[in-house]
């Protein structure tokens, strides 16, 4: 295979003077990520990040599941635009891919209709008494990460190779659907040949595993997860891609969307407990990180910080191989050591028996 | 330097030559330019033709020794940069003085890369159909690996009646020649397993219904009505391909060793440089329009310059050559005044 | 291993996959009647069907179907055609749509 295409798929990633807006969800599912994002951009690479606390919510959500109007929405999104100009920012980057590929919509559907434009300018005025000064550069947050991995990679401590052979790690990546498929020109490597993340892969030594389903959608469709009832064709999804990418033995998989991120890791604990199937290495799941993980593996972040314990699929094998130095009792400690709880055992996570290797309480 | 002529024809493929030939044998003066550096257009690329099977270098051949009887002032590997119906200019400089111009100048083949889902230079084993007629040259069917393939899809339309690609036209004979390709196929690698996927089936000329029909029953080639969504790479370079069987109504996903694309003709940029400059009038697709679709087909809107052959639309290579003759004698009317 | 109960299952995919079909049965049908494989789908056996007009019984998907190696019901919804005839005499292909029906049943039995 010759790899080449995604060069016709590039765009302008402001170098400096982030203003960042979050996502809703990954906070309390990966919690340590967008932390993650901060410290690695602001303080390493020392660009200037305002991290605001007043804006909210996109509503992206409530939009995809029939539940908040377009007409609304805009003027949520024209009124976090307003508080980026107010902060004196003009470079506007979302931590989310349901949020990118609205901010990215309206932003057309304004270029198209100016009149919804008016609209929504008049509906922000009344609101909140803001004018609308729409953003001089829009990046989701993947893309700075894209743009900075050079630099990162001069600060690599761990690169993604397996420490012990020498082999480069296969890496699944996963950019989701609203990244690219709905403005593949706003997305590197347009969608059907993504680079976003096979970028950071690849300069961090690492080789991007491409298998069928790797376009496929994770299944999330949010009304489709949203009532329980759907979440059988939900979760079909996700079965269908780690049944296609399973042959190809990844060492983990890359997500670029909070929602992926949390199937592709959650549902494989699912999938376990259902039918008893596990994938990856020695059936003990295949572990999904977020891109900030990723990255911060490879800078020596200390797996726990980034948030790791959280995820569904333990990390360990992953971080094992990587030749990651952490501690394994200090899993369940928060930041002031405080033990915070863990969960129960799985069937994801139980083929070797590691999980009482880590039982701190004992 | 300035050459004096009555006719320059432009394009040197099989329209070109004919009308060239027949101007000749008229006993006019004419002058055939050609941007390559031998004549025979795109048919040098193909093995053979539909719907008989013969074969793409004895048509060739028999119009080359036509034109070498005729005395017709070829220049090969002249690339004209301006066109009136009263001069031609080429690259080098020369200008051509004449009475009347035919333009020949054929069509573009799609870039498959365009269709990026289907990994056109990317995937090892997806192939167009112009590469599959060259391996029908050569006589040996084989994917990257040498291996013979044993599942082939054929896929058609690509670059065909497609809006994604600014390409709403239908290119019109790439429905039979996917149906002459897998019959080839089947004729050189029997046990080799053939499906075509397609939108329609149009099957517009003499004998093309009838072969469709043989190539249903007697080659076992299947036909899924259904338009590949996407192609993937799998291991040892299969790939695996999805569709809808939209005669059952259910998604469909197989792999195969080879996919081919049926590439479309596409209108080539020339013809607006050339409509820029001569008011030539162009269809929404890109290709020149004629005058008239039913009694002036070779006559366009600007007197003094004629059509023949895929300039205006595609068209098999019996139509291109027969238009040809017609547009030769509609330019001989027209500078006898 | 106690499965858990998660007020869901997963979905099972409707692809047709080709790969896992076993087409042998199909192959056997399409080698005694050729002619099967010249049907363009233009649905006039359906349309003038005497079943089709009562039930959701559809010929021509159904032989589509045998032909893609989906072979499951087919022997209970090819049972509903009531040998009538008529399909066969509006085919353009001028395929033996009865003996097709008796054929695909003869053969895959009861599938």
């Amino acid at each position: 295979m010759r790899r080449g295409a995604w060069e016709d798929y590039q765009k302008d990633i402001a170098d400096d003077k982030y203003y960042y807006a979050r996502s809703c969800i990954r906070q309390n599912f990966f919690p340590g990520s967008e932390k993650a994002f901060l410290n690695i951009v602001g303080r390493d690479l020392g660009r200037e990040v305002f991290d605001d606390p007043l804006h909210t919510s996109c509503t992206g959500i409530g939009y995809h599941s029939d539940i908040v109007p377009y007409e609304t929405i805009m003027t949520v999104v024209a009124r976090q635009f307003s508080l980026m100009h107010e902060a004196g920012f003009e470079n506007f980057i979302s931590s989310c891919i349901t949020s990118f590929g609205i901010y990215t919509e309206i932003l057309n559907t304004w270029e198209e209709f100016p009149e919804t434009e008016e609209k929504t300018r008049e509906s922000l005025y009344k609101a909140t008494k803001r004018e609308l000064y729409k953003p001089k550069n829009l990046a989701h947050t993947s893309d700075v990460i894209f743009h900075l991995r050079d630099e990162i990679k001069q600060r690599m401590k761990y690169p993604l190779v397996n420490h012990l052979t020498g082999e480069k790690l296969r890496v699944v990546e996963h950019i989701g659907c609203h990244y690219a498929k709905i403005f593949p020109k706003r997305g590197i490597g347009g969608s059907e040949f993504p680079y976003v993340l096979a970028g950071m892969i690849e300069s961090w030594g690492g080789d991007v595993v491409d298998y069928p389903e790797r376009r496929h959608c994770c299944g999330f469709g949010f009304r489709n997860y949203l009532v329980q009832a759907n979440r059988g064709y939900s979760i079909a999804n996700s079965h269908k891609k780690l049944e296609s990418m399973a042959p190809y033995r990844p060492d983990f998989i890359v997500c670029n969307c909070p929602g992926c991120t949390m199937f592709l890791d959650k549902w494989q604990y699912t999938i376990a407990e259902m039918e008893g199937t596990t994938y990856g290495e020695a059936g003990q799941g295949i572990p999904v990180l977020t891109y900030e993980e990723m990255a911060g593996l490879v800078l020596g972040y200390d797996p726990w910080e980034l948030g790791m314990q959280m995820h569904a699929v333990n990390v360990e094998p992953l971080l094992n191989k990587m030749g990651v130095e952490y501690d394994p009792a200090a899993k369940y400690l928060g930041p002031n050591g405080k033990y915070i709880g863990k969960p129960l055992q799985s069937v994801v996570n139980s083929s070797r028996g590691n999980t009482s290797l880590y039982d701190i309480k004992k | 330097m300035i050459m004096q002529t009555d006719v320059v024809v432009v394009g040197g493929g099989v329209a070109g030559i004919k009308a060239a030939c027949e101007l000749c044998q008229a006993g006019s003066k004419c002058v055939l330019v050609e941007r390559d550096s031998v004549l025979g257009g795109k048919l040098r690329g193909w093995h053979k033709l539909f719907p008989s099977f013969t074969s793409s270098s004895d048509v060739i051949e028999e119009l080359l020794n036509e034109l070498k009887q005729s005395n017709v002032e070829c220049l090969l590997g002249s690339e004209v940069v301006y066109i009136s119906s009263t001069l031609c200019r080429l690259a080098s400089g020369t200008e051509i003085q004449c009475r009347a111009v035919i333009l020949a100048t054929g069509y573009n083949l799609f870039d498959a890369r365009i269709k990026e889902e289907y990994g056109y230079g990317i995937y090892d084993n997806v192939i167009t159909s112009v590469d599959l007629e060259r391996m029908f040259h050569t006589g040996t069917i084989s994917t990257l690996s040498g291996a013979a393939p044993e599942k082939v899809a054929i896929l058609h339309c690509v670059g065909s009646r497609d809006e994604k690609v600014c390409q709403r036209h239908c290119s019109k004979v790439c429905c039979i020649t996917a149906v002459k390709q897998a019959i080839e196929i089947k004729k050189m690698l029997p046990n080799s397993e053939v499906f075509n996927f397609y939108m329609d089936m149009r099957m517009f000329g003499p004998g093309y219904e009838e072969l469709y029909l043989t190539a249903q029953k007697q080659y076992n080639v299947h036909f899924i009505r259904g338009r590949i969504s996407e192609a993937a790479q799998l291991p040892k370079g299969r790939l695996q391909i999805k569709a809808e069987d939209t005669l059952t109504a259910r998604p469909l996903i197989m792999s195969v060793d080879m996919l081919v694309l049926m590439v479309g003709m596409k209108a080539p940029k020339q013809n607006a440089l050339f409509a820029l400059a001569t008011g030539l009038e162009l269809q929404p697709s890109g290709f020149i329009s004629s005058k008239d679709l039913f009694l002036e087909a070779v006559l366009t809107s600007v007197p003094g310059i004629f059509v023949a052959g895929t300039v205006t639309a595609p068209k098999t290579i019996g139509e291109s050559i027969s238009e040809a003759t017609m547009a030769s004698r509609a330019a001989l009317k027209f500078i006898e005044g | 291993m106690a499965v858990k109960n998660f007020g869901f299952s997963i979905s099972r995919p409707r692809t047709i996959d080709m790969d896992k079909n076993n087409l042998r049965k199909s192959n056997e049908i399409l080698r005694e009647l050729p002619e099967l494989q010249a049907c363009i789908g233009c649905g006039s056996c359906t349309a003038s069907c005497s079943a089709g007009l009562l039930t959701q019984f559809n010929f021509r998907k159904m032989h589509t179907l045998v032909r893609r190696g989906e072979y499951e019901g087919v022997y209970k919804e090819l049972s509903k055609c009531m040998l009538c005839g008529k399909c066969r005499m509006v085919c353009p292909r001028n395929i033996n749509t009865r003996k097709v029906v008796l054929l695909i049943k003869r053969t895959l039995g009861d599938f």
